[in-house]
């Protein structure tokens, strides 16, 4: 309980601690507090910033995708009417082309019929002159008579 | 212990609170006080060799464990030694620039040393009263008080060096008669000259007291704190050893507090005592 020497031991102890410490102990660490306050504020603020960058962005997105939208749109409706028109002009050609097809049909029967008329005329014709030939008994000369049969063969 | 019989309970209790002087007796010459009284007798050239030890030790681990987290510190990703270490300075460079607003360097440095090196010191009464000084006796030292601020000259060494430090601030911030007007023309003042004059000696009388009270009370304040938490467990531990727990758990408990209590306090007021030297009027 007495004051002794150990009070100055203790006083120049303390200011050894105290200078140690103030040199080499509190400056890195208060430093590397300050560091990191600067380095977490940094951070915020760079988080902030990417934050505003991304509503830019997605508000940029949205205008592209509208754009996107209509754009599709009108390749679409270009589209329905480009096929529509295809549509139409395959049916007009495959109209012509019926028609031409029926057309050349309707020439090649009326041929065949003036064929097949043609044929029978003379068949009767010949059956005409052949029959005329037998009730008459006598000979009709063809050849004389031609012009006749002709004149018949074409009233048939 | 003294002597080879059972000690008394006195005898128990004086010994605990026996530091180990090491002085020049007028009889005995030179060497270790083996009483309270040879202790006495050596008067102030003496040295409380455990009281030096031990502050010293605590001291130096201070020292080294916060040196080793500064060496290794990272802005980034802290490991465990120094997130523990942050959280300190932190909490003392918080209060500093809460209450000293004054530029200086050493306030806070001072500050931390203070806090962690009087709650080290104050630790040490949570170890139990027996252990140590029982080692120590079995190695030949007779007596061996561990808690440092228990020590009246610790506390009063602290406490002086920041008076010290308080006195040489005034005069560095305010000049030499900034601080002899600070004395004599507060807190009472007068534009008559003559008056003034009059009130010079009670401003002086007022002012010096409230001056030196300062280092005094501030180590007091510490010592006794720690001297009545040492004097409990000193008497809790004369009772029967399977009582003991009884009262030393919810006293260790409560004590927890006080050692960091008084730690922050004496921290505080060295704060407070130094942004009082660094302000001008």
């Amino acid at each position: 309980m007495n004051l002794n020497l150990t009070l100055l031991g203790q006083a120049i102890s303390f200011a050894v601690f105290v200078l140690f410490c103030m040199k080499y102990v509190w400056p890195p660490i208060i430093n590397g507090l300050r560091e990191r306050q600067a380095m977490i504020a940094g951070g915020l603020a760079d988080a902030e910033k990417s934050s505003q960058k991304r509503e830019e962005a997605e508000a940029e997105i949205a205008v592209l995708l509208q754009d996107a939208k209509a754009q599709a749109a009108e390749i679409v409706a270009q589209a329905h009417k480009r096929g529509t028109e295809m549509v139409e002009s395959s049916k007009e050609a495959a109209r012509s082309e019926g028609e031409r097809l029926k057309q050349s049909a309707q020439t090649e029967i009326d041929q065949e019929v003036v064929g097949a008329r043609e044929g029978l005329r003379k068949q009767v014709g010949l059956l005409a002159v052949e029959g005329a030939r037998r009730i008459l008994g006598s000979e009709v000369d063809q050849e004389k008579h031609n012009a006749v049969i002709d004149d018949l063969v074409k009233q048939i | 212990m003294a002597s080879n019989s059972a000690p008394t309970s006195t005898e128990y209790i004086q010994h605990h609170l026996q530091n180990l002087v090491f002085g020049y007796h007028p009889e005995h010459g030179l060497g270790i006080a083996h009483s309270g009284t040879e202790a006495a007798e050596m008067g102030f050239w003496a040295l409380n060799l455990d009281s030096m030890f031990f502050s010293i030790i605590l001291g130096a681990f201070f020292i080294w464990l916060f040196k080793k987290a500064a060496d290794n510190f990272t802005s980034g990703v802290p490991g465990l030694l120094q997130a523990s270490v942050e959280v300190i300075v932190e909490f003392v460079d918080t209060n500093v620039r809460d209450t000293f607003h004054a530029k200086n360097p050493m306030i806070a440095p001072m500050a931390l040393t203070i806090f962690v090196w009087i709650f080290l010191m104050n630790l040490m009464d949570l170890i139990p009263v027996d252990f140590i000084p029982r080692l120590g006796e079995a190695i030949g030292i007779p007596y061996l008080k561990i808690v440092p601020s228990t020590d009246v000259n610790v506390t009063m060494g602290l406490s002086l060096s920041v008076f010290a430090l308080m006195i040489y601030f005034s005069i560095k911030v305010k000049g030499g008669m900034g601080f002899v007007k600070e004395l004599t023309l507060m807190p009472f003042g007068s534009s008559n000259p003559l008056i003034q004059a009059i009130l010079v000696p009670v401003n002086l009388l007022l002012e010096g007291v409230s001056l030196i009270s300062k280092p005094i009370s501030l180590a007091l304040r510490l010592f006794g704190n720690m001297y009545a938490g040492e004097l409990i467990f000193i008497l809790i531990a004369l009772l029967p050893f399977w009582a003991q727990w009884l009262l030393s758990v919810p006293w260790a408990i409560f004590h927890i507090l006080v050692i960091t209590l008084q730690a922050f306090i004496f921290m505080m007021l060295t704060i407070v005592y130094m942004a009082m030297a660094h302000e001008h009027h």
